[in-house]
Formats: C-alpha cells, sequence, structure tokens
C-alpha cells in the first residue's frame, strides 16, 4: 500500500492520492499545503451556498412562523384581557345591582315596619281614647250617683231622726229645729 | 488506499490518518486544484443536511410546532438571541451570516462523530478550513470597523479610561490581541477537534488490538464519545460567540 511516490513531482498536483499525503511523516496531515486549494474552494463554494441559502430561505421561513405565533399570542392575550375586563364589568354591575337590592329590600321593609307601627298606633289612640271617654263618663255617673245617695241620706236621716224624736219623746218637732240640729251634729 | 496505513508494522491504525485528503474527483481549473475531497463531501453534506433539515421541518409553518420543527426554531432562537445579547440592535444584519457560521461549524463537527471508517471526516480539524473561516471573520470586522467608524476605528486600541502613561503599553498589547484573533479563533476550533478525534482513534486503535483486554479502552470510549459530542458543540457556540464580540466591537467599539 505505502508507494513511495514523490510528493512534490511537477506537474501532476490532481492525481495525487491520500498514499501521498501520508508521506509527510514528522508533520501533520493538515499542513500539507498541496491540499489547502480544493478545500478552500470547496469552503468557499459550500459556505457560500449556505449563507445564500439560509439568508434567503430557511430564516426568513422560521422568521416569518416565530412572526405569525407572537402576533397569534398577544392577540390572544388581548381578547383574553378584553374578556377580563367584560367579566369584571359584569361583576360589578351585578354586585351594584344586588347592593342595590338589598336597600330597596331593606326600605321597603321599614316602610312596612312604619305603616304597621302607624296603624297601630292610631288604633291604641282610638282605643284609648274609647277607654278615656267610658271613664270619664263611669266617673260622672259616679259623682252623680254619689250625690243622690248623699242627697236621700240628708232626707233619710231628717225623716229617720223626725220619727225616732217622735217616738222617744212623744212630740212633734219643727222641720226647722231639725234640720239646724241634724246641721250642728254634722258640724261637730 | 482504503485501509489504514500500518505505522510499525502493528494492527494499530494511524490516529493521524482520518486528517489526510482523499481526492475522490481529481480535478483542476486553470491550474487550480480543485478537487472533489472527503473535505468537500463533508462540507457539501453539512450545507445539504442544514439546509433540508432547517426547510423541510418549517414546510407545514405550524403554529404549534411539532418536535422536528421546535429543533429549527429552538435553533434559530438561540443563536438569534446570543447575537441580540452581544452585538444589540445594530448586528441584526449580520444575524444569518453568523447563525450559518454557527450551524456550518456545528454540523461538520457532528457529521465527523459518525463512525463511517476510513470515509469519516472532519473539516472543522483542517486548520486551513478553520483558518479561512477566521480570516473571513476577521478581515470582514476590521472593514465594518472602518466604514462604520471610519479612522476612529483605531480608538478601538486606545480604550477610554486609561490613563496616557499606560497608553505605550496598551496600545501594543491591543494591536497584538487584535491580529491574533484570527490566529486564536482558528487554532482553539482546530486543535479542539482534532484532540478529540485523535483520541478516539487512539482508544479505538487499542480497543482493536488488545483483542478481548480491549473492552477497557472500549469502555473508556464511551464518556469520551459524549464529550466529544459536547465539545463538538461548544466549539461551534464559541466559534459563533466569539464572531458576535468581534463585531459588536466593530459596530460599538466600547460604547456599549
Amino acid at each position: 500500500m505505502s508507494q513511495q511516490v514523490n510528493v512534490s513531482k511537477p506537474g501532476a498536483p490532481v492525481t495525487k492520492t491520500a498514499t501521498q499525503a501520508a508521506e509527510h511523516k514528522g508533520g501533520l496531515p493538515q499542513l500539507n499545503a498541496d491540499d489547502f486549494a480544493p478545500q478552500l474552494v470547496w469552503l468557499a463554494l459550500t459556505f457560500g451556498a449556505l449563507y445564500w441559502i439560509m439568508a434567503r430561505i430557511a430564516l426568513p421561513r422560521i422568521a416569518d412562523v416565530l412572526e405569525k405565533r407572537r402576533d397569534h399570542i398577544a392577540s390572544d392575550i388581548d381578547a383574553a384581557h378584553k374578556f377580563k375586563q367584560k367579566s369584571e364589568e359584569a361583576e360589578a354591575s351585578y354586585k351594584a345591582s344586588l347592593a342595590d337590592a338589598k336597600t330597596k329590600a331593606h326600605t321597603i321593609a321599614q316602610e312596612t315596619r312604619d305603616e304597621l307601627n302607624a296603624k297601630t298606633d292610631a288604633k291604641r289612640a282610638d282605643v284609648d281614647s274609647q277607654i278615656n271617654a267610658k271613664l270619664i263618663d263611669a266617673e260622672k255617673r259616679i259623682k252623680t250617683a254619689k250625690k243622690s245617695a248623699l242627697k236621700e241620706i240628708n232626707v233619710i236621716a231628717t225623716t229617720t231622726t223626725k220619727d225616732i224624736v217622735e217616738h222617744l219623746i212623744g212630740n212633734k218637732t219643727s222641720d226647722k229645729d231639725l234640720a239646724n240640729a241634724l246641721k250642728s251634729i254634722a258640724a261637730g | 488506499m482504503a485501509t489504514a496505513q500500518g505505522n510499525d508494522g502493528a494492527m494499530m491504525p494511524n490516529p493521524m490518518h482520518q486528517f489526510e485528503i482523499q481526492r475522490y474527483i481529481p480535478w483542476e481549473i486553470g491550474g487550480v486544484d480543485v478537487s472533489f475531497t472527503n473535505s468537500s463531501l463533508f462540507m457539501v453534506l453539512a450545507v445539504v443536511v442544514t439546509s433540508t433539515f432547517l426547510i423541510f421541518t418549517m414546510r407545514g409553518h405550524q403554529l404549534v410546532p411539532g418536535r422536528l420543527q421546535s429543533i429549527s426554531e429552538l435553533l434559530y432562537e438561540f443563536v438569534r438571541n446570543m447575537v441580540r445579547d452581544s452585538t444589540g440592535p445594530k448586528g441584526e444584519k449580520y444575524f444569518p451570516f453568523i447563525f450559518s457560521l454557527f450551524i456550518f461549524v456545528l454540523v461538520i463537527n457532528m457529521l465527523g462523530m459518525l463512525p463511517l471508517g476510513h470515509y469519516s471526516f472532519t473539516p472543522t480539524s483542517q486548520i486551513i478550513v478553520t483558518f479561512a473561516l477566521a480570516a473571513l471573520i476577521f478581515v470582514g470586522v476590521t472593514l465594518i470597523g472602518f466604514w462604520k467608524h471610519g479612522i476612529g476605528y483605531l480608538k478601538l486600541f486606545a480604550p477610554s479610561g486609561v490613563p496616557w502613561y499606560m497608553l505605550p503599553i496598551i496600545i501594543p498589547i491591543e494591536i497584538i490581541s487584535y491580529l491574533t484573533r484570527p490566529i486564536s479563533l482558528s487554532v482553539r476550533l482546530f486543535a479542539n477537534m482534532m484532540v478529540g478525534h485523535t483520541l478516539l482513534k487512539v482508544l479505538g486503535g487499542f480497543a482493536g488490538a488488545l483483542g478481548v483486554a480491549g473492552i477497557g479502552p472500549l469502555l473508556l470510549m464511551v464518556p469520551f464519545t459524549g464529550l466529544e459530542i459536547l465539545v463538538a458543540f461548544l466549539q461551534a457556540f464559541v466559534f459563533a460567540v466569539l464572531t458576535s464580540i468581534y463585531l459588536n466591537d466593530a459596530l460599538n467599539m466600547h460604547d456599549h
């Protein structure tokens, strides 16, 4: 396999083989200057092609997809924000109406209570005045009854005293004397 | 030609053999050797694989991405964020270039991990390839710097806030560090890829040569292969990040 070929043989660099390159004993194969030209040429070709493909085709496509995704996500987040705002507004209005209803219910309850109180008060006042009237009436009647009873007592006392005196003394007393005597007794 | 070259007559394949250029289609145009080599093949493969994957997975334009589309989008956003973070809005138009650079190096590094026997090849383990890329970046960044800032771009070598008496020391250091950028950029990638592949080849050689005892090196190869995949990704990332940083120097100088 290891043929001894003169590496620096002029005029035929293209026909050299790997074996010839290996003849560079004591040095790295990478330092063989004869191999530089083809590598540089192909590096320029391949890297140039790669750069062109990346810059013109591959990278714009990826950028496009990423951009679209970013836009999509941004719009989705926007929409989500809007929905959140709406739901917050709905919640606020719900709370407001709930508070409103509560105050309404409160006022209705208060009004009903006041109304009932007023009615009860009125009835009570009515009943009180009726009772008062009856009391006054009754007191009046009692007074008149007392007066008439007292008068009758006087008459009865006079007649009784007259009868007693007649019976005891057998003498008729004048009404005037009798009245005076009763008065003095009543005063004494 | 296909078999590995025996080094000392043993069964061990030469671990350096994998870095040799093999001309599949010898070709010459105007005295320039443009042969289709194994290096060319893997660079073409990288372009085909990358383009096919990125275009094929995005064909559906799905709003909710599938698994493969997610990978494409992930790669895109990963590089995009990196470029945006390091260069700001001015670097937007250079994003396709940095993305191409990243994906080119990444896919080549990954394809190099495929166990294809003696067909296996990694163009990024070739110093001329990494140096050409680094030189392209260096020249491009320098041109952008002078184009954007004119002669004022030279202020890059005299950072603001440095006392005047330090300038005689700082300026040469800045110039040297600027001029060595293409070297460090290219050698970092080249050396990482070469060392990893050489190590795997050496271990693989042991595994083959030791017979039953070869299970030891074989087991050792498992973590190293994982490490190599990590390195393949990391180096592509570092390459792209450093490019972004150099670009940022040219676009924004020190005013960020």
